[in-house]
């Protein structure tokens, strides 16, 4: 039961700024995810609200609280580190109760504090193994299980699920979700760098990038609605393409004259002044369908991936990129059908798209209004 | 010139034979093991079960003569009187009643329940206060210097520190008295102190050891996850709790071997005693008591040997524990 207000929280080392003038507000109850690139500062803005890291200027409220000069345990808060970093001399059972034992709890509160959380965690047959003789999920588990155990107002999870298998991964991001369901008070803040994770657990997304909030919004607010070049390329895999044109219609439906050739109608409005102006279209792959009539964008499939359930076409194109994309293509566009398409190799394909899922980005901001 | 020729050929030689050996043995080997003909299966297997035996031969042969040897000769020499005659348990049960060789084994006894203690606290203490800090490094290096010197060295510079003048011999120069008297009190002879000299002594072994305690146990103290330490601050616990309860417990089997390695250097303590009061006002050692008896008035082997034997047989288990220790650390 807590929210969190951040105003103009700015970290800086030396005279290196980091993170810069972040306000951000969390409500109760709610699952927040910090996503971004590497060393964007994630782990450095989760740190500072823990109190691990020196907050440079602005200030972090809990609950109306200023905290920027509470120690750490005094905060409300419990972390889960990416690395467990579980006691490794003591038992998962002291694990978990050493931070009741530091309070000088009653030893009676103590066990069932731990024995509660061991049990919905399922740890009661490991509870007196040391941390090394467990696997690495369940080793994840009793770090969560040490957070459970504090009742905290806030949880703080750093790239928790990163050092786990593919499949423990998803297995323990469910169990992640039904933790949260199971305490709908609690409000948890949540880093990672995988998108799918940031997807599936959010309620709301914060996106970081150079120094500051890219967007805030729900997952599908920022599928739907990037609001700039970076996000819309940083959310969704394949990343988004981005085909340079000039607007060439403006009115309630644009049209973008594309530099490759083809004629793309949008349902963005724009006004007289944007007439002519040198913009990006961006498409994801997903929505491209194969067109029978008019294109957008027409070339031959270089490239063929097929992936099973979908294919992944390659075709030669121009493409600009957005600033601090690193997984979008450069040199061809991507497209993205349901199906088997083997016979598309080397053929001439003409793909369109659903002019409500088209963006347009004038440099590097959306026209979306 | 000609002790230029002669260190020259014994380098060639030396180095000559060994190729030598290693060639014609291994040479010799195939020859009685030859890798072809009806056995050439049982051959190989054979020849290679010896071979490494064949090449750690020589350095097992040197390692023998000067470390097992002199370890029997001189248990052999325990055995015998200041001329040579066989005299069975003799110097041993000699040694059980002679005053001196109690007073040592007293002695000895006090160092090791002080010294290894006392410089692993120090050291760890010096460790825990300058991790993690800017000048740490500065500070280490200070707490090191002693290492560097010489147990006899340190015992020249430690004489100075305890130094003492009688009424006609002019002011006081040492150290202590001058803080003793700058306190108010009354100058004392400090290593002429029956009983309290021998903690003036083991001060000195301290001051060295420290420095080498610190070293290992900051390397240790860095080891640690730097997230163990940070969770245990959300947890709640203050910078001691955290040294207590999170740092010490996982780096104490460091802090054994630095415990241990201390003690088989203090049960051979030897230069600082000789140096500063060589055994006298009740201060004797062990090792001290041996080189007396060795070298010093009318030499007597059985005995020295016989006190060696009773150092050898004190340091072997510490020694043991330690070496599992160490083993267990670098798993
Ligand atoms: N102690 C430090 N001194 C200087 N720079 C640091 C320090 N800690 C982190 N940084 C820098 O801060 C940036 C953000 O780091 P971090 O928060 O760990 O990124 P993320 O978790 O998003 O990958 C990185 O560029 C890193 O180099
Ligand atoms: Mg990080």
């Amino acid at each position: 039961m807590a929210h969190l207000t951040l105003s103009g929280l700015t970290r800086s080392f030396g005279s290196e700024v980091i993170l810069n003038d972040i306000d951000l507000d969390i409500q109760t109850g709610e699952l927040i995810v910090f996503v971004g690139p590497s060393g964007c500062g994630k782990s450095t803005l989760l740190r500072m609200i823990a109190g691990l890291e020196k907050i440079t200027d602005g200030t972090l409220e809990i609950d109306g609280q200023v905290m920027n000069d509470i120690p750490p345990s005094q905060r409300g808060i419990a972390m889960v580190f990416q690395s467990y970093a579980l006691y490794p001399h003591m038992t998962v059972r002291d694990n978990m109760a050493f931070a009741l034992n530091i309070a000088k709890k009653p030893k009676a509160e103590i066990d069932a504090a731990v024995d509660r959380a061991a049990k919905a965690l399922q740890l009661e047959p490991y509870l007196d193994r040391l941390p090394n003789a467990l696997s690495g999920g369940q080793r994840q588990r009793v770090a969560i299980g040490r957070a459970i155990v504090r009742n905290p107002k806030v949880y703080l999870f750093d790239e928790p699920l990163s050092n786990l298998d593919a499949a423990l991964r998803v297995a323990t991001r469910i169990e992640i979700a039904q933790l949260k369901e199971a305490m709908p008070e609690s409000t948890m803040i949540y880093v990672t760098h995988d998108q799918i994770e940031a997807m599936t657990l959010a309620d709301r997304i914060v996106v970081l990038a150079n120094k500051g909030i890219a967007q805030v919004g729900s997952p599908l607010e920022l599928y739907e609605r990037p609001r700039t070049e970076f996000v819309a390329q940083f959310i969704g895999s394949p990343a988004m393409n981005l085909l340079p044109g000039k607007i060439t219609a403006t009115g309630p439906k644009t049209e973008v004259t594309l530099d490759a050739g083809g004629v793309a109608v949008t349902e963005i409005a724009t006004t007289d002044t944007d007439m002519g102006r040198a913009v990006n279209l961006g498409i994801r792959p997903e929505d491209f369908v194969i067109a029978d009539g008019d294109a957008i964008f027409e070339g031959e499939v270089e490239i063929l991936e097929a992936l099973g359930e979908v294919s992944l076409l390659y075709l030669p194109a121009n493409m600009s990129v957005g600033e601090g994309a690193v997984s979008a293509n450069q040199t061809h566009l991507i497209a993205k059908l349901p199906g088997i398409h083997d016979g598309l190799k080397g053929q001439s394909v003409c793909l369109t798209a659903d002019p409500a899922k088209l963006q347009i980005f004038a440099d590097g901001i959306t026209m979306r209004r | 010139m000609q002790q230029a020729l002669f260190a020259l050929s014994t380098i060639i030689i030396g180095v000559f034979g060994c190729v030598a050996y290693f060639y014609f043995s291994n040479l010799l080997l195939d020859r009685m093991c030859p890798a072809k003909g009806p056995n050439a299966g049982r051959n190989i297997n054979r020849a290679n079960a010896i071979r490494p035996w064949l090449f750690v031969f020589p350095a097992l042969a040197i390692l023998s003569i000067y470390l097992l040897y002199p370890v029997f000769s001189t248990a052999y020499l325990s055995l015998h009187d200041s001329g040579g005659d066989f005299i069975g348990v003799g110097n041993y049960t000699w040694l059980a009643q002679d005053e001196k060789f109690r007073e040592s084994l007293v002695n000895n006894l006090m160092w090791l329940l002080v010294v290894p203690a006392a410089s692993t606290f120090f050291g760890l203490v010096a460790a825990g206060l300058t991790d993690r800090i800017k000048w740490g490094q500065l500070a280490q290096s200070l707490v090191f210097m002693p290492m560097a010197i010489s147990f006899v060295g340190a015992a020249v510079i430690w004489k100075f520190i305890y130094d003492y003048r009688g009424d006609n011999q002019g002011e006081q120069i040492g150290l202590l008295n001058a803080l003793v008297q700058a306190f108010g009190g009354d100058p004392q002879a400090w290593i002429t102190l029956p009983f309290w000299n021998n903690f003036f002594l083991m001060a000195i072994l301290i001051w060295i050891q420290t420095g080498f305690a610190m070293v290992i146990l900051s390397a240790a103290l860095k080891g640690i996850s730097e997230e163990t330490i940070e969770a245990a601050y959300l947890d709640g616990a203050s910078p001691l709790q955290v040294f207590f309860k999170i740092k010490i417990p996982q780096i104490w089997g460091t802090i054994a071997v630095v415990w241990t390695t201390i003690t088989v250097t203090v049960l051979k303590v030897f230069d600082i005693v000789f140096a500063m009061t060589n055994g006298q006002w009740g201060t004797q050692v062990l090792a001290n008591l041996m080189y007396d008896w060795m070298f010093r008035g009318s030499p007597d082997f059985g005995r020295g040997s016989a006190i060696v034997v009773v150092i050898m047989l004190l340091v072997t288990p510490v020694m043991v524990w330690n070496i599992y220790n160490a083993h267990k650390e670098s798993r």
